[in-house]
């Protein structure tokens, strides 16, 4: 049963580079292309062919990550969530990856669909979805941040910075 | 006031700022009496 941690450890990684480095791709790429796409009159093809994809990946490596990071938290499930004071670090960190997990789900995914036409939506609501969704990814993104300085720098220089 | 997570800059700013929050507040609340 060694080999569960460093499994759910690898997945955790590997699914929280993709979750995280697509939520980086939309923030530092794709909006501001969109943009300028939009103003030449090229916006479309991002908007059929690499959107939904992107979203495809973004949205399940975020399920991925959450998953095989509660699996490596085995019995410190609660430990982490309920912020013992052993677990402080990553419990913060876990809580943060739970709150952009909704984020992407609740607030980034759903309106999503309506600014990319998947779901009906008047000019009116897509002009609204693209703020809640801007805002909504703008949030992970500030997030991300203190979310892998706990997770990351809480586990490896634990004793550096004091946690 | 402009919503700071307008910009890209801002939102790093944001981040930078709430991982010293939480830091601050872990030390000073939750590590306090340990």
């Amino acid at each position: 049963m060694d080999y569960f941690p460093a499994i759910a450890r690898w997945l955790h990684i590997v699914a929280g580079v993709t979750w995280v480095g697509l939520l980086y791709y939309f923030n530092l790429v794709q909006v501001p292309a969109m943009k300028e796409a939009t103003a030449d009159g090229t916006a479309a093809g991002i908007s059929k062919h690499v959107a939904p994809r992107a979203l495809f990946w973004f949205r399940w490596a975020a399920i991925a990550t959450w998953l095989a990071g509660a699996a490596l938290l085995g019995p410190h499930f609660n430990d982490a969530f309920s912020l013992k004071p052993e677990f402080v670090a990553i419990g913060v960190g876990a809580w943060l990856g739970t709150i952009m997990l909704f984020n992407v789900w609740v607030l980034i995914w759903p309106n999503q669909q309506k600014i990319l036409g998947m779901v009906k939506a008047t000019d009116a609501e897509k002009a609204s979805a693209r703020r809640i969704a801007l805002l909504a990814s703008r949030t992970n993104m500030m997030l991300s941040l203190p979310m892998l300085f706990f997770m990351a720098n809480g586990l490896t220089h634990r004793a550096l910075i004091g946690l | 006031m402009k919503n700071p997570l307008d910009s890209i800059l801002g939102t790093i700013i944001s981040g930078v700022i709430l991982t010293l929050v939480l830091y601050v507040f872990i030390k000073n609340f939750i590590l306090a009496g340990v």
